[in-house]
């Protein structure tokens, strides 16, 4: 055990937290050796400001955040109770004037993460070592502020946190493309470059075999094959990751460009698992505390504060309260066997008021769901209507003529339809790279791949302008604007937008979609 | 830790008030915070940069919530979460948190990367202050020290054997009694007086006044931050001077002549009188068109020279410019500016003079 990590921690706490550790096993959690630090909220507030990293790089962002959250507790109006960083060991802060029912609660609610950061299949490609590759990071960017000067590197860290969202999550798990290799020279197999000919008399030729088909294959062949040159080879995702392969950046700025990605990929799986492990952790520590930890006297102030983090709002989906709704919504139709065929074909809705099977798998199902799901399949897999109804849920939508956001519907489809598209690609924009040498000369084209939604134009352009500024040539930006397919261009200097012809369509030239 | 995130924030609180150069100042939002105050909301300022990222527009996107309502209700209320209970408040009252003076002077300060100001001469202002620090046997009943001497009386008696623990009453006699004694402490006190002149002839306007005022208001901001004790005088003056309050001192016309030696007389006479220089930090600033009677500037000149400027830490003078004023003055003092080291001029033509005038003017740390 750490023991000379605990110093920090008091002998009272020491106990508390072998206690809760106790239990956390017994309902078999399964977690990294987990170390307390008891700090003051100004660190705590501080640590927060630095995402959890206390030996982060030095940027205003997170002075900008450390304000935010100073001020908040300043005034009364927020407080931090937790803070647990994925990490082997893991960490967690208390607050030293917490008292120690909200000290209980908070160590019941980090194990809770602790064993979610462990075994959710989307935090399995995360550095368990990240508390010191942060500190890494922190004295390479420390040492290029000294040697290029602090100016240059924020302004080249300001443009990488620009765009440091334009990864591709997924590529943890997937192989984007074969393997191969750049020395491979061999020639196409000769059949392949021949084109497609029916067998037929001499007579029949030009009929069976009609030379504009030829033509045309031959030129889509062609085209194809131009493109096959082109670099990326595929759509590119991985904005980050292709301008570090392919933009002149200088060393130390394309070190500071792959900090930027190595930090953004071991976010991501908290940011995709918002609800799940909030709902976790919750569920957690509402279960050791109201069947373990809980003396009588502290009742009254743990089901304040258990009231407070859960209290749900019009604007917003509280994820701590939607995740531990829904894991103890599956945990119940697991016990009671609520799914499959027969339950789903039922119509009597008495009956399935009161269907109980007695299958008693409910823990088992939400350990497994904690393993193998993220939000977008958890919601996808266990939403139910019942469950909407049950939760008064609606979706709202913006309305133009008011101003204002309005409520939209109660319709179970509708409201599945909007949480999914808000946890779809963090509820932002897809962006391509599709070509490096745009025009053939060089120039960035990137792609909005649209969905019906358009872009923040004054945003996107600024957004263009610090690619523009990384990749030093002209950057392009196919997207749609009023349903018009338009090319927003920044050249180093000016900004443009242009309508495109329904024929220049980005999307039905890009390789990703050619047949 | 502390040191690191201090950093971060004053770079940011930099990036904000546009003192670092940077690309990022058109990202810029003066957000607030809302607070509640007793049964008043108030607004804290919460200004924020945000990075442009590639965002979805408003248009077409939506979300989900939980509560009650029917499909094309509106979501929020005027204001807030849309809880229920923000609308008990009727009519939202907000207040800004406002900054502090010492803040304020804080922000000028380093704005315009002004020194800290050296009270002078502070061996000289000294005052004398008692600090209870000692014990003795003797002194007024009014300042015993009741634990020593019940400590006292109870070890005498226990010492004696007439302590019963059973009836613990302890009697203090003469010799237990303890006093209090005090030192006496010198203290080098940094008090400072400022003195306003201004020229209120007729070609003095409205708007030069005002010049004046907000000029006024900073160095006044700047100087408390640096003194315990401030006290201003005003002087306005035309062919002859007045003392007059802080009011008067703005809001007077004459249409009378100039005769700025007038104002600089009374100054010495005041300082003499009530502002002994041993004692005081002594400021004096003096605004006006630069124009004076005839032959008076020559006076004025050895006024400063031989009687006032010995005394004074500094002496300032501003010339705001008037479509009337011929400015000859400015002549004068530049003359002396390059002499004395106490003694700075500025011109201040509009309002956007104002800042820079105020760095030069408290920017010798005098």
């Amino acid at each position: 055990m750490g023991i000379p990590y605990d110093t920090k921690l008091p002998p009272d706490l020491r106990a508390l937290k072998r206690e809760i550790e106790g239990y956390a096993h017994e309902y078999g959690l399964d977690f990294y050796e987990t170390i307390f630090e008891v700090v003051e909220a100004e660190d705590l507030n501080e640590i927060a400001a630095y995402g959890g990293f206390p030996t982060r790089y030095p940027h205003w962002s997170f002075g900008m955040a450390f304000e935010e959250l100073k001020k908040g507790y300043d005034y009364g109006l927020s407080k931090i109770y937790e803070m647990v960083i994925n990490n082997d060991p893991c960490y967690a802060y208390l607050m030293r004037c917490n008292h120690t029912v909200d000290q209980k609660l908070v160590m019941a609610h980090v194990y809770g993460h602790c064993d979610f950061f462990k075994n959710n299949a989307y935090f399995a490609h995360t550095s368990r070592k990240m508390m010191d590759e942060m500190a890494n990071h922190g004295v390479r960017i420390r040492r290029y502020v000294e040697k290029h000067g602090e100016d240059e590197v924020e302004a080249f860290v300001d443009r990488c946190m620009s765009i440091d969202d334009l990864v591709d999550i997924h590529s943890t798990a997937i192989r984007r493309r074969e393997e191969h290799s750049r020395y491979d020279f061999k020639e196409k197999e000769e059949d392949q470059l021949r084109l497609t000919r029916f067998k037929s008399k001499d007579y029949m030729d030009d009929y069976i075999n009609p030379p504009e088909a030829l033509k045309a294959e031959e030129e889509e062949r062609r085209k194809k094959q131009e493109e096959s040159l082109r670099t990326p080879e595929h759509p590119e995702k991985d904005v980050l990751l292709f301008l570090i392969d392919h933009a002149p950046l200088k060393p130390w700025q394309r070190d500071i460009l792959s900090i930027i990605r190595d930090e953004a990929y071991y976010f991501a799986p908290q940011g995709q698992t918002k609800i799940m492990n909030e709902g976790w952790a919750s569920y957690w520590h509402s279960t050791i505390m109201t069947t373990r930890a809980l003396s009588p006297s502290e009742m009254v102030d743990y089901a304040d504060h258990h009231s407070g983090t859960m209290a749900t709002s019009r604007g917003r989906l509280n994820p701590y309260k939607l995740g531990i709704e829904l894991l103890r919504d599956i945990e119940m139709r697991w016990n009671t066997g609520r799914f499959g065929k027969d339950f789903d074909d039922c119509d009597d809705l008495d009956k399935r008021r009161t269907w109980d099977t007695k299958l008693g798998l409910g823990r088992k199902k939400i350990f497994e769901v904690r393993r193998v799901h993220n939000d977008i399949t958890f919601i996808d897999t266990f939403l139910t209507p019942e469950f909407c109804q049950e939760h008064k849920m609606f979706s709202f939508n913006y309305d133009e003529q008011g101003g204002n956001y309005v409520i939209e519907s109660r319709e179970f489809e509708k409201i599945k339809q909007r949480i999914l598209f808000g946890l779809t690609n963090f509820g932002k924009p897809w962006i391509y790279v599709v070509d490096s040498n745009y025009r053939n000369r060089g120039e960035l084209l990137l792609r909005h791949e649209h969905n019906g939604i358009d872009l923040k134009l004054d945003k996107a352009a600024d957004t263009l302008a610090n690619i523009q500024a990384l990749w030093s040539r002209p950057v392009h930006l196919h997207t749609v604007v009023d349903n018009q397919p338009s090319l927003m261009t920044f050249d180093g200097s000016n900004h443009s937008i242009k309508n495109l012809g329904e024929s220049d369509d980005p999307r039905k030239h890009s390789p990703g979609k050619a047949k | 830790m502390g040191q690191k995130i201090e950093r971060d924030q004053q770079r940011f609180r930099k990036l904000v008030r546009g003192k670092v150069k940077s690309n990022l100042s058109k990202y810029i939002s003066r957000g607030e915070m809302i607070g509640k105050k007793g049964k008043d909301l108030v607004s804290i300022p919460l200004p924020q940069i945000d990075i442009p990222q590639f965002r979805y527009g408003q248009k077409g996107t939506g979300g989900v919530g939980q509560g009650e309502g029917d499909p094309g209700q509106p979501l929020t209320a005027p204001q807030g979460d849309g809880d229920s209970g923000a609308g008990d408040q009727p009519g939202g009252h907000i207040l800004e948190v406002d900054l502090t003076m010492e803040e304020m002077a804080q922000i000028l300060g380093e704005e315009l990367q002004l020194p800290r100001i050296e009270p002078r001469g502070k061996k000289n202002i000294v005052t004398t202050k008692d600090k209870y620090t000692g014990i003795r046997q003797t002194g007024p009943e009014s300042l015993k020290h009741f634990k020593r001497t019940f400590k006292r009386a109870l070890r005498r008696q226990i010492a004696s054997g007439v302590y019963d623990p059973e009836k613990p009453i302890v009697v203090p006699v003469r010799e237990d009694k303890q006093y209090r004694s005090w030192k006496e402490v010198k203290k080098p006190e940094s008090v400072a007086c400022i003195i306003y002149m201004m020229d209120v002839s007729g070609s003095m306007t409205d708007e030069q006044k005002e010049i004046v005022r907000i000029e006024a208001f900073w160095i006044d901001t700047w100087l408390k931050a640096h003194y315990q004790g401030i006290q201003n005088v005003y002087i306005i003056h035309d062919a002859a001077a007045h003392e007059v309050d802080e009011h008067t001192f703005y809001h007077t016309r004459e249409s009378g002549g100039t005769k700025i030696s007038s104002a600089y007389e009374m100054c010495d006479q005041i300082i003499t009188k009530r502002f002994p220089p041993d004692q005081w930090n002594l400021y004096a600033f003096h605004f006006s068109d630069g124009d004076n009677w005839g032959d008076d500037s020559p006076h004025c000149v050895d006024l400063l020279n031989e009687k006032m400027l010995p005394k004074l830490n500094l002496f300032g003078y501003g010339q705001v410019e008037s479509p009337y004023g011929s400015g000859e003055f400015y002549e004068y003092i530049t003359e002396l500016v390059n002499n004395k080291e106490n003694v700075v001029a500025s011109r201040i033509p509009d309002r956007d003079a104002i800042l820079g005038s105020i760095k030069e003017f408290l920017g010798t740390g005098r």
